[in-house]
């Protein structure tokens, strides 16, 4: 009996021991590890995102470009569908059965990765098909509906301009962690460069779930839901009218308007023609392809993204510098006989009185004259050699924010190119190039390529008398002030007094020279006009302009591909957008003008490049 | 019976029953509570449980009341054998319910015999083991003690309910305590060590270990002692540091180094002592050949899902969204309760489906999750409470065979306890069985009941009649 009392007081102690492992094991999974509380919060809380409404565009006087609809996007979650009635639920959408039973197919096949996931199941539906569904929704378990919001465009104007929002991708999230799958973000345009401000914030909603992903009830009666933050409504410095008449003009023409307000910087209107219509904007994902496969390429913003030669406007340029190195003075005269020659090398010139000072030069776009300019500049005696002499010039072509980024927010915007002396080095041999082998320089031909915003800067410039803003799309106003940059005052090189001599030329060239077509009775406009030399066809049309010639209001490039002289388009179409800003409307003498310029298609002259 | 001395009823045991009882109940119904659905509605898990409860309470009153504690010594045998045969039939008409068939089906009712073989398997085991000619030193006696255990556990094996078969071994214990070889207790713990080790580690990692605890045997009965035991430290110590380079050729050399050893100390104690020698050899060799058929066993004998659970337990395999998901669930559930929980009836975890089986096999996870540490120790406490008043109940008795029921119910609710709690927290495999007197369901409860008031009646009856 004894043995067995020893063994009862073993099994006791065993016992007690077993006991304290279990206690010992409880206090550190209860008391001592925390994990499994933040586990059982993530296990039982349902963050449901709350989308911000993006915030509209509106252009320089208040009108809406892009505002946001509401659409409704049908999510399934396949792990909760029971048996449905597969041919109501494609009556509602307007899908075809067997489609559906595909679909159906593929998540039972991909079940274990889906898990209790929603999936989208029908994109974009329509306000009716929404209407409907809403009603029969208890006939299908497992589907649900989200409200998103979706861009609207109430003026067709801008396309390129606007940019696009889409769905983010894989890549994107990589790089930017604060997305999540499923966000819309600005892939282009106002919408990229002002994604911050435009997206505004996500809020969440939070709800207790179950297991089986069933959403149980709100947490705290959503006393820790966070509400979505609206993005903040943007003010562009576009005038819409001017953008969509613009556009106009330039339908069934290659090429792009700049209108700039000269005072701020303001970018009043951006054509990139071809460009893209509104309505694919609104759907880009159906219409992409198409786009992208557009032999004329809409995506491309050539206003900021294609640098070709700007042709005699670039004269100015010169001018200005030979004044403000006092190789030239406006009375200086140069003999023009059809042209200019040296030796072997000649310019031509189309005929006109000869010799003639500068203002005539600018009138009646002289190459022969600027030719002479441009060799003063280079071979100044101050200057020990041609090369450095060429440094100067590109020193104060700089000044003027040629061949560099000027720095304005739109995303695509290139610097252009502007030779270099290492270039002609390349080309000619070290030291071994003359100003005359670089002249056609001075008639903007040659190794030089400035993006239509950069000549528009320059007519700005020309119409501040010697400084310019950086160009902008977003308009300053009290609640959404602009970067500082966009109000500096960037001076070039050129004195201001200089610059009224070449202002009086370019109202002489629209008096009564070149430029005569773009006259507006009432306004006194300057411009000059530019036949960029194109070796693959017709010549390229350019004209800036400025006006009024006093306090201007408005500086324009119209730059028309294969348009021929620039007075034939780009001059008739840089002065109709001065006066739809300016007037609001066109004169009726001018209508034949417009109509003209409306009508004209140019794109069979187009050579597409694959 | 006219007239019932209310005093000498085991109260404890009553009013622990009882707690145990009310404490489930409260526990199903906050992790199976719908709302708006009366406490009584027969569709919710908790107003079956109410049937349950009534229904054990007339078994535990008919027990106590009208049925003469004699009856059991005649109807021990018939019962078991009543038992054994359902126990064969349900294997073959049985319902199957989460992989094992296990249950009679009757109209809305289930029944599961294996919980009610326990009863008649504790029983036969007093009968046998109450007989006045019984001995484990008779070889008759111990083949007949060995196979009323192992029958039961065969045809359980055959529904494919492994955990309940477990709870056969904690029989063991009652043996034990009637006389039978401490040995036998010793060996089935190592056994068990060298089966986990064999399989966290390898075959050879074991024998090293096979070795190095006969070594350690030999070196307690040889008459050197010290000497034995400073050359065992000098190995031990250069085992360590030759184990802490993790290179396969080194451990090899290491087992071949520590196993003559260990035959070498066997081998002189064999000269001396001839007989610990030679039992010391024979374990070795036993051993050995355990180690050896422990990866045929893992492989052939167990199922799928049996090694799965093991690996998930042992840290082998971790797949918290398969077969870890409900171990894992049950430890977030729990872990998140905390010193005191989160509340009566506001477990995130329980309340929402995150761990399957709640109200069953996972009843102690709502009771870590809102009652806390405090809560799921002072749930313990009450079982051990139970167990060890049971235990001392049990060793006044003067009658063998209510001495050896009462250890026989005990180690029955130990045997619940430990396997039960353990696999919730993750100190056991994923087996399911139900904890005594709180889980749901029918069949468990009733046959807790029955052990239990049973053992209470027998108490009662020798008392009244000392």
């Amino acid at each position: 009996m004894a043995t067995f009392n020893e063994r009862h007081t073993v099994l006791t102690i065993a016992i007690v021991l077993v006991f304290l492992v279990i206690t010992a094991k409880l206090f550190s999974v209860q008391i001592i590890n925390k994990e499994y509380r933040i586990t059982a919060e993530n296990n039982a809380l349902k963050y449901e995102t709350r989308y911000p409404a993006r915030g509209v565009i509106l252009d320089r006087n208040g009108k809406l470009i892009v505002s946001n609809s509401t659409t409704y996007d049908i999510m399934v979650t396949p792990a909760n569908v029971s048996p449905f009635d597969t041919v109501a639920l494609c009556r509602i959408f307007g899908m075809d059965t067997a489609s559906v039973k595909e679909r159906f197919a593929e998540y039972r096949r991909f079940r274990k990765k889906i898990g209790f996931q929603s999936l989208v199941f029908k994109k974009q539906v329509p306000n009716e098909q929404y209407n409907i569904f809403c009603e029969q929704e208890y006939l299908f378990p497992g589907f649900s509906v989200i409200t998103r919001s979706k861009r609207i465009y109430p003026i067709n104007a801008g396309g390129n301009l606007l940019g696009y929002i889409s769905e983010v991708d894989a890549d994107f999230l990589k790089k930017n962690p604060e997305y999540k799958s499923g966000d819309y973000v600005g892939k282009t345009g106002i919408e990229r460069a002002y994604e911050p401000l435009l997206r505004g914030e996500k809020g969440y909603n939070i709800y207790l779930r179950d297991a089986h992903n069933r959403i149980k009830e709100r947490f705290h009666d959503g006393e820790y839901d966070k509400v979505a933050i609206q993005g903040t409504d943007l003010t562009t410095t576009i005038d819409a009218d001017v953008q969509a008449y613009g556009e106009q003009l330039m339908a069934g023409k290659v090429g792009s308007i700049v209108a700039i307000e000269p005072s701020s910087g303001d970018i009043l209107a951006m054509v990139s023609s071809p460009g893209i219509n509104v309505d694919m904007l609104a759907d880009i994902n159906n219409h992409y392809k198409e786009i992208v496969s557009d032999p004329y390429k809409p995506m491309f913003n050539r206003a900021v993204m294609s640098p070709q030669p700007p042709g005699s406007v670039f004269k100015l340029v010169n001018g200005l510098i030979g004044l403000q190195e006092g190789v030239l003075v406006p009375q200086t005269l140069y003999p023009c006989h059809r042209g200019f020659s040296v030796g072997n090398l000649h310019v031509g010139c189309h005929s006109h009185s000869s010799p003639l000072n500068l203002y005539e030069s600018i009138m009646t776009s002289c190459n022969a004259y600027f030719c002479y300019v441009f060799r003063s500049i280079l071979d100044n005696p101050k200057y020990e050699s041609v090369q450095e002499g060429f440094e100067k010039w590109k020193q104060y072509t700089e000044s003027f924010g040629f061949g560099l980024k000027l720095g304005s927010d739109i995303p695509s915007e290139q610097p252009g190119t502007m030779p270099t002396v290492e270039r002609y080095d390349k080309l000619h041999g070290k030291g071994r190039w003359k100003s005359l082998s670089i002249i056609s320089l001075s008639i903007g031909q040659g190794e030089i390529g400035c993006t239509p915003l950069h000549i528009a800067n320059f007519a700005a410039t020309i119409a501040n008398r010697g400084y310019y803003y950086i160009p902008h799309l977003q308009k300053d106003t009290e609640a959404t002030p602009i970067d500082r940059k966009f109000k500096e005052r960037h001076y070039t090189m050129v004195d201001t007094s200089y610059f009224e001599e070449v202002i009086k030329g370019m109202a002489m060239a629209v008096t009564g020279g070149t430029g005569r077509v773009a006259q507006i009775p009432g306004i006194e406009v300057c411009g000059k006009t530019g036949t960029a030399q194109n070796p693959h066809g017709d010549d390229h049309s350019v004209f800036i302009c400025f006006a009024p010639r006093e306090n201007p209001k408005i500086a324009v490039v119209a730059y028309v591909e294969n348009g021929g002289f620039g007075a034939t388009y780009a001059a008739p179409i840089a002065s109709l957008v001065v006066e739809k800003y300016l007037r609001r409307e066109i004169s009726p003498d001018r209508k034949y003008l417009e109509d003209r310029m409306l009508g004209a298609n140019l794109m069979n002259k187009v050579k597409i490049k694959k | 019976m006219n007239g019932i001395a209310y005093r000498k009823l085991d109260w404890i045991a009553i009013s622990l029953y009882l707690i145990l009882v009310i404490f489930g109940w409260m526990n199903i119904y906050s992790s199976s509570y719908q709302d708006g659905v009366s406490v009584f509605s027969l569709s919710t898990k908790y107003g079956m449980h109410l049937i349950w409860i009534s229904t054990a309470f007339l078994l535990a009153s008919f027990i106590l009341f009208s049925i003469p504690s004699k009856i059991y010594t005649s109807i021990a045998l018939p019962l078991y054998i009543l038992f054994a045969l359902l126990l064969i039939a349900v294997a073959f008409i049985g319902v199957e319910i989460n992989g094992s068939k296990s249950w009679f089906a009757l109209g809305p009712f289930r029944l599961q015999p294996a919980e009610f073989s326990k009863l008649s398997t504790s029983l036969l085991i007093a009968c046998l083991l109450g007989h006045y000619d019984f001995s484990f030193t008779k070889p008759k006696c111990v083949a007949r003690a060995a196979a009323v255990i192992l029958l039961p556990i065969l045809f359980i094996l055959m529904e494919k309910e492994t955990g309940s078969a477990l709870v056969y071994l904690g029989f063991l214990l009652v043996y034990f305590k009637e006389g039978m070889n401490g040995w036998i207790l010793i060996f089935g713990l190592l056994a068990i060590i060298l089966f986990i080790v064999t399989l966290i580690g390898s075959p050879a990692v074991a024998v090293t270990v096979l070795a190095g605890i006969i070594f350690i045997l030999a070196i307690l009965y040889s008459r050197k002692r010290w000497l034995w035991a400073a050359i065992g430290t000098g190995t031990v110590t250069a085992l360590a540091f030759i184990s802490k380079i993790p290179s396969p050729e080194i451990l090899d050399t290491a087992i071949t180094l520590t196993i003559p050893a260990a035959l070498a100390a066997s081998l002189i104690l064999a000269f001396k002592k001839k007989k610990i020698g030679r039992n010391l050899l024979w374990g070795y060799v036993c051993g050995v050949c355990f180690v050896m058929s422990v990866q045929f066993i893992y492989s052939k004998v167990l199922q799928d899902h049996q090694r799965a659970r093991i690996e998930v337990l042992l840290g082998i395999r971790d797949d918290p969204r398969g077969v870890g998901y409900n171990v894992h669930q049950s430890l977030i559930a729990i872990g998140s309760g905390g010193l005191t929980g989160k509340g009566y009836m506001n477990g995130t975890q329980t309340h929402y489906d995150f761990v399957p089986e709640q109200s069953t096999d996972f009843i102690f996870c709502t009771v870590g999750e809102e009652w806390g540490f405090v809560g799921s120790v002072g749930v313990l406490a009450i079982y051990l409470a139970l167990i060890l008043h049971l235990m001392k109940s049990a060793e006044k008795q003067v009658d063998r065979i209510t001495r050896i029921y009462g250890y026989c119910t005990a180690s029955c609710i130990l045997m619940h306890v430990i396997i039960n709690v353990g696999m919730t927290i993750g100190l056991m495999p994923v087996i399911g069985i139900p904890l005594p007197f709180l889980s749901y369901g029918g069949s468990s409860l009733w046959a807790f009941t029955l052990l239990l008031f049973i053992y209470i009646k027998l108490d009662y009856d020798h008392k009244i009649n000392r």
